[in-house]
């Protein structure tokens, strides 16, 4: 490797590190994005320009080619994809990050075929090779998988006994690839073989975890993505995709934990149990009932125009409705009449971390307003009223009172406490984990049903009119 | 076994970086405020699509006449680049709507 193409490696790591950092915070994340995409192009850039040996310009002209396709693909997907679509989007990149990890160790794989003794690949090479492409065909089949269940056209599907048949595909994927290098074959048929199987393993990995957890599984599968490009680090000796994969491994395994926190769950528990099964949702359907209490659009403007403090609880029906233009609409005629209004965020609101941020944000409400979990249910006893909109299970306070339930420990938004409780929901089905809600049949709770856009626009209307 | 202790002698300083790297990584994002998460990630997203420094690297060291590997070189950098390109635009666009208000 020249000097040259070493210290531009060098510093594209910088700038991955600095453009990291500044990227955790509110002011300074746009430079943090701008940096460390600055860093990438000249990493990409210094390698197709400073390659140590002659290149034949066929293979120029074909990388120039692969670049303009992509990109111009990349950058059509980012402007036009709607910020409800962001989960799928990132699951999809991570696919491609993962599938192009795993062709890199199929043609390093395929380079060592037929070659004579000498020459070979030693075993530790061998190994980076075979987990590039265990790794990264995992990844790339989980990413598809959680790509088509988060934009519904795949349902999840438990096949009896799933737990133990995944367990037993991944102690066989990992004995295939210890075999494999223990032999050190350089069959073609064999790594096809554990390529099938890692794909394999890759859907049934994802396939049963449940809707409600898919913030962790995407958290997750970014983490792994990263691990897959630094393992192809290794196997270059590239300190740039070395650390860049690692601060992505560390990144999304630090999201992964702080989701299963917000949910009060183990991450073993989130790949292995049964969130929202049916022998969940049977337990608890019985004990919970008394009355509920309907209210109408025009109640409702009332109580809230006649509060000071108001909190918006939004989820993610919220967003499958559309509604976040309407609720800031809602916001802001509510503070014009002079009531404070906050939005409280819960950790997993929406279907991957920090979805509900980027919603609100979309349609123009000052960040500010967003308070995260623990810093808002300090104040909800002084809050006149609550209104959720399209929001379950984390304002269940059978997480407090249940130790039955499912989702009991997890920690949820005190809303119970406040003086008021409007829930908008459009009906009375219980929410994505399956789980009744105690909240419904509360003395202090009213019911506003009604699609999330259609109400809430009637609300404004109503309040428009006082 | 001899294997494992020449990969340890050779690669102990890799080994160091690997580790380091982890730290970094773990500190740099620790207290990352939820309204950032998303941002975050995808970022991160499109960090991850440095494997595409790889996927050049094939090409490069490919000979013209090895199709297979061109052809599959090939769709791992438009893999990548889409990762990579898609990753920052996108992030910049959300970015974008942090922006404060008035």
């Amino acid at each position: 490797m020249s000097i040259t193409l070493s210290i531009i490696y060098l510093i594209s790591t910088v700038a991955f590190v600095i453009g990291l950092k500044l990227l955790g915070h509110p002011e300074t994340a746009k430079k943090g994005n701008f940096i460390s995409a600055l860093g990438m192009a000249i990493a990409i850039l210094g390698t197709i320009f400073l390659a140590e040996k002659e290149v034949p310009t066929i293979i120029y002209s074909l990388i120039g080619t692969a670049i303009v396709i992509g990109g111009i693909i990349g950058y059509i997907i980012a402007i036009k994809v709607e910020m409800t679509k962001m989960p799928e989007l990132v699951s999809l990149f991570n696919g491609f990050g993962g599938a192009s990890a795993l062709l890199i160790g199929l043609i390093e794989f395929s380079k060592n075929v037929g070659v004579e003794e000498s020459l070979k690949a030693p075993s530790s090479i061998l190994v980076t090779i075979l987990a590039a492409i265990i790794i990264g065909s995992i990844t790339f089949t989980g990413s598809l998988v959680a790509w088509a269940k988060l934009n519904g056209s795949m349902k999840d599907i438990r096949l009896p006994k799933y737990n133990l048949i995944n367990n037993i595909m991944f102690l066989a994927l990992i004995a295939f690839g210890t075999y494999i290098v223990l032999m050190d074959t350089d069959s073609l048929f064999l790594i096809y073989i554990l390529l099938l199987a890692a794909l394999v393993y890759g859907f049934l990995f994802v396939v049963p975890i449940g809707g409600a957890d898919m913030p962790v599984v995407i958290s997750l599968l970014n983490s792994l993505t990263g691990i897959a490009a630094a393992i192809t680090g290794v196997l270059y000796n590239n300190m740039v995709m070395l650390v860049g994969g690692i601060l992505v491994g560390s990144a999304g395994l630090i999201l992964t934990f702080a989701m299963c926190k917000a949910m009060n769950r183990s991450l073993s528990n989130v790949i292995f149990g049964a969130f929202g099964g049916a022998e969940v949702a049977g337990t608890t359907g019985g004990k919970i009932g008394g009355n509920i209490k309907k209210t109408s659009a025009s109640d409702a403007a009332v109580m809230m125009n006649y509060s000071s403090n108001v909190v918006i609880v939004p989820g993610y029906g919220l967003a499958v409705a559309q509604a976040q233009h309407v609720i800031h609409e809602l916001e802001e005629l509510l503070t014009k009449k002079g009531v404070n209004v906050k939005y409280a965020i819960h950790p997993v609101a929406g279907r991957m971390p920090g979805h509900m941020n980027v919603l609100l944000a979309e349609s123009n409400v000052d960040y500010s307003k967003l308070v995260e979990m623990d810093d808002i249910n300090p104040h909800f006893p002084n809050t006149d009223v609550v209104l959720v909109v399209g929001a379950n299970d984390v304002v269940n306070p059978a997480a407090h009172n249940d130790p039955s339930s499912p989702i009991y420990g997890m920690p949820i938004l005190d809303v119970e406490n406040a003086k008021h409780i409007i829930v908008n929901k459009r009906s009375m089905k219980p929410g994505y984990a399956g789980i009744e809600n105690e909240l419904f049949y509360n003395q202090k709770t009213s019911m506003l049903f009604g699609d999330a856009k259609a109400a809430l626009t009637d609300l404004v209307n109503e309040l428009k009119n006082m | 076994m001899t294997d494992f202790i020449e990969f340890i002698k050779n690669d102990i300083q890799l080994i160091y970086i690997l580790i380091l790297a982890i730290f970094i990584g773990l500190e740099l994002i620790k207290n990352v405020p939820t309204v950032l998460h998303t941002p975050l990630m995808s970022g991160a997203n499109a960090l991850s699509g440095v494997v595409i420094v790889g996927a050049i690297l094939v090409m490069l060291q490919s000979n013209p006449n090895d199709y297979l590997s061109l052809t599959l070189g090939f769709i791992a950098v438009v893999l990548g680049i889409i990762n990579v390109v898609g990753g920052y635009a996108v992030t910049d666009r959300m970015l974008q709507m942090f922006k404060k208000k008035k």
